[in-house]
C-alpha cells in the first residue's frame, strides 16, 4: 500500500492581535510542523483535547484554511502549490464531512439542491434528469428516501442531516475524506449508525479517511492508525492496536486512562492532568507538555524537558512518539 | 384575523394597513381622483373641505384630494425605485467587500465612509440643484448616490458572519467559485436584516424627497407631497387644511413603514421576540 495522503511539516499560524488597538502582534500556532502519511484505504484517527488544532489541521490539509507553510500531497497532487482554478477542480478528489450537521447545510436550499450542487460544479451528469437520478441514488445510499430531496434541512433530525452531509461529500466520488468530528453532535444511538455507514462506504468506494475525534472508543473501533495531537503537534502515532495496548507518550497514557471502562470489575485509576492546556500563542519552552506532565513530576523535573523540544521519532517499530522518556510512564491499572 | 394579530402584533398590523392604503392610493388613486391634478376651478380658491372638494382647494383652485392621490403615485414610484436600486447596489458592494476582505474591503469601505461623511441631504440638494429642470430620473439618481451606503454596511456585517458558517466552508470544499458561493449561499442568508433596513429606508426616502420638494429645488410637479406642503405653509394663517393634508399623508406613510419595519425586525431576530 502506498501513501494516498502525505503531509509534510504542515504549519498553520493565525495572527493574533493583542492590546486595545491591536498594536501588539502575536502568533497562534494552531498547527505547528505536523507530518504524517495515510495509506490508501486506511483510516487515520486524529485525537486530542478541544483546541489542540485537530480541526484546523484537517481544514489546512484541504486548504480550507490556507497553510502557513509545509506541503500536502493527496493522490499524487501537491495540493499546497495549486492555483485557485486547479484547486477547485481538485476538490473533487478530497472532501470533508463537518461536525455540526445543523450548521453545515444551507438552510435556504432543499436537500436535492444541496446534493445537486457538487454535480453541477464539476459537470457530473449530462443533464438535469441524470443529476436528479444521481441525487436519488446518493440519498438511497446513505439510507434516506429519495422523496426527501424536496425538503429543507430544518425538517430533518441531526442524524438525517449528517447523512445528507455524507451524501454531499460522496457526490463527487472523492478518494479521500476528512471527517471532522462527524459524530460529536449526535446521540449515541445515532453515532453507531453513522459509524457503520462510514465503514460500509469505505469498503464500497475504497475511501481513505482522516477521522478527527475526541471519542477514543470510536477511534479504536474505526481506525487503523491513530495520531495524538497536543498543542498543534503530533505527539504520538502508531497502529491503533499498539497505541491502545501500550501508549508511549505520557499524554496518550493520560488520555487513555480517561476512557470510561464498561466493565465495573476492571477498576482503573485515572491520571488527572493538572492545569489547563497552555495557550498556543505562548507555548511553554522545551516540551510543550512538560508543565502538565505526570512523568516530568515523577522524574524530578529534568532540565531536558524544559529546554529541548522532543522530536517525533520511532520508539518502537511503526510506533512514533515525541517524548524524551517515551514509554517510561506506565499505564495505571 | 385574531391569529394574525397574535402573531404579528397590533403595531405592525396597523402599519401594514397604513402602507396598504398608501400603495392602493398610488396604484388606483389617479383613477379614483375626482379631478385632474392640475385642473383649476378658479371660482373656488382656498376653499375649506366640502362635498365637491372633499379636502378643499388650494390657491389655484386645484382639488387637494386629487393632488394627494396623484402625489401618492409619484412618491411611491420614486421611493420604490430608489430603495430597490440602493438595496441592489448596497448588497452587491457590501457582499463583495465582506466576502473578499483584505484590500478590496478596505477600498470599498473607505469610499463608503467618505460618502457617509457628507451630510446626506446636502449632497442630494446639490445634485438636484445643479441640474436645470431636474426630472424624476435626477431625483432618483441623487437619492441613490448616497442611499446605498447604509445597505452596504449592513450587508458587509452580515456577510462577515455568514462567510464563516460551515455550509459556506462546505461549498468551498466542493470547489464552488466565489461568485457561486456569494449568490447561492451567502446572499440568501443575509437578506432578512437588509429587508428590514429597506423598510425603514423607504420611509427615509419619502421624507428626503418631500424635504427636497419642500425646499423648492427641482420641483418635480406641483402635486408632489413636498410641494403641496410647502404651498400649504404659505397660507397657514388663512387656512390650515392645505398644509395638514400632505403633512398627515407623509406622517402616515412614515409611521406605517416604521411599524412594519419594527415588526419585521422582531420576526427575523429571534433574540428580540419576547412573546
Amino acid at each position: 500500500m502506498s501513501a494516498l495522503v502525505a503531509v509534510e511539516n504542515l504549519t498553520k499560524h493565525f495572527a493574533a492581535r493583542t492590546g486595545l488597538f491591536g498594536g501588539g502582534k502575536g502568533v497562534i500556532r494552531a498547527v505547528d510542523g505536523v507530518s504524517f502519511e495515510i495509506a490508501e484505504g486506511e483510516t487515520l484517527g486524529l485525537v486530542g483535547e478541544s483546541g489542540c488544532g485537530k480541526s484546523t489541521l484537517g481544514r489546512a490539509i484541504l486548504r480550507l484554511h490556507e497553510p502557513t507553510s509545509g506541503r500536502v500531497v493527496i493522490d499524487g497532487t501537491d495540493v499546497t502549490s495549486l492555483g485557485s482554478g486547479p484547486l477547485r477542480a481538485f476538490r473533487k478528489r478530497a472532501q470533508i464531512i463537518f461536525q455540526d450537521p445543523y450548521a453545515s447545510l444551507n438552510p435556504r436550499m432543499t436537500v436535492g439542491q444541496i446534493l445537486e450542487e457538487p454535480l453541477t460544479i464539476h459537470h457530473l451528469g449530462d443533464d438535469r434528469g441524470a443529476r436528479r437520478k444521481r441525487v436519488a441514488e446518493l440519498l438511497d445510499r446513505v439510507g434516506l428516501r429519495p422523496e426527501v430531496a424536496a425538503r429543507y434541512p430544518h425538517e430533518f433530525s441531526g442524524g438525517q442531516r449528517q447523512r445528507v452531509g455524507i451524501a454531499r461529500a460522496l457526490a463527487v466520488e472523492p478518494r479521500f475524506i476528512v471527517a471532522d468530528e462527524p459524530l460529536s453532535a449526535l446521540d449515541v444511538s445515532i453515532q453507531a449508525q453513522i459509524v457503520n455507514l462510514l465503514v460500509d462506504l469505505q469498503k464500497e468506494h475504497a475511501l481513505t479517511y482522516l477521522f478527527i475525534s475526541h471519542d477514543l472508543k470510536i477511534v479504536e473501533h474505526l481506525c487503523d492508525r491513530v495520531a495524538v495531537m497536543y498543542l498543534g503537534r503530533v505527539v504520538e502515532s502508531a497502529p491503533a492496536a499498539a497505541l491502545y495496548a501500550r501508549p508511549l507518550h505520557p499524554y496518550s497514557v493520560a488520555l487513555l486512562s480517561a476512557v470510561p471502562e464498561i466493565d465495573p470489575a476492571k477498576k482503573r485509576t485515572r491520571i488527572i492532568l493538572e492545569g489547563d492546556v497552555p495557550s498556543p500563542a505562548a507555548p511553554p519552552p522545551g516540551c510543550p507538555f512538560h508543565p502538565r506532565c505526570p512523568l516530568y513530576a515523577q522524574k524530578g523535573r529534568p532540565e531536558l524537558c524544559r529546554t529541548a523540544l522532543p522530536p517525533l521519532e520511532d520508539k518502537a517499530p511503526n510506533h512514533r512518539a515525541a517524548c524524551h522518556f517515551a514509554g517510561e510512564l506506565a499505564s495505571p491499572s | 384575523m385574531r391569529r394574525f394579530f397574535g402573531k404579528v402584533g397590533i403595531g405592525p398590523t396597523f402599519g401594514l394597513l397604513l402602507l396598504t392604503a398608501f400603495f392602493l392610493a398610488a396604484l388606483v388613486g389617479p383613477w379614483l381622483a375626482p379631478y385632474g391634478p392640475e385642473a383649476q376651478n378658479l371660482g373656488h380658491l382656498l376653499e375649506k373641505p366640502s362635498h365637491a372638494h372633499l379636502l378643499g382647494t388650494d390657491e389655484n383652485g386645484c382639488d387637494v384630494l386629487s393632488q394627494l392621490l396623484w402625489g401618492a403615485r409619484l412618491a411611491a414610484g420614486i421611493s420604490l425605485t430608489v430603495v430597490a436600486l440602493c438595496l441592489a447596489i448596497g448588497t452587491a458592494v457590501g457582499t463583495i467587500a465582506g466576502y473578499f476582505g483584505g484590500w478590496v474591503d478596505e477600498v470599498i469601505m473607505r469610499a463608503v465612509d467618505v460618502l457617509l461623511a457628507f451630510p446626506g441631504i446636502l449632497l442630494n440638494l446639490a445634485i438636484v440643484a445643479m441640474v436645470p429642470s431636474a426630472g424624476v430620473g435626477v431625483f432618483v439618481f441623487a437619492l441613490t448616490i448616497n442611499g446605498w451606503v447604509g445597505y452596504a454596511r449592513v450587508a458587509r456585517g452580515q456577510v462577515l458572519q455568514v462567510r464563516e458558517r460551515e455550509f459556506v466552508q462546505a461549498a468551498r470544499a466542493l470547489g464552488a467559485s466565489p461568485w457561486r458561493i456569494m449568490l447561492r449561499h451567502v446572499v440568501p442568508n443575509t437578506l432578512s436584516p437588509l429587508i428590514v433596513q429597506a423598510t425603514f429606508g423607504f420611509a427615509g426616502v419619502i421624507l428626503v424627497e418631500a424635504s427636497l420638494s419642500f425646499l423648492g429645488v427641482g420641483r418635480l410637479h406641483n402635486y408632489s407631497w413636498g410641494s403641496l406642503l410647502s404651498q400649504g405653509t404659505t397660507y397657514l394663517w388663512r387656512t390650515q387644511h392645505l398644509a395638514m393634508a400632505p403633512g398627515i399623508a407623509i406622517a402616515t406613510v412614515v409611521l406605517g413603514c416604521n411599524l412594519v419595519g419594527d415588526g419585521l425586525r422582531d420576526r427575523f431576530d429571534p433574540r428580540r421576540s419576547i412573546r
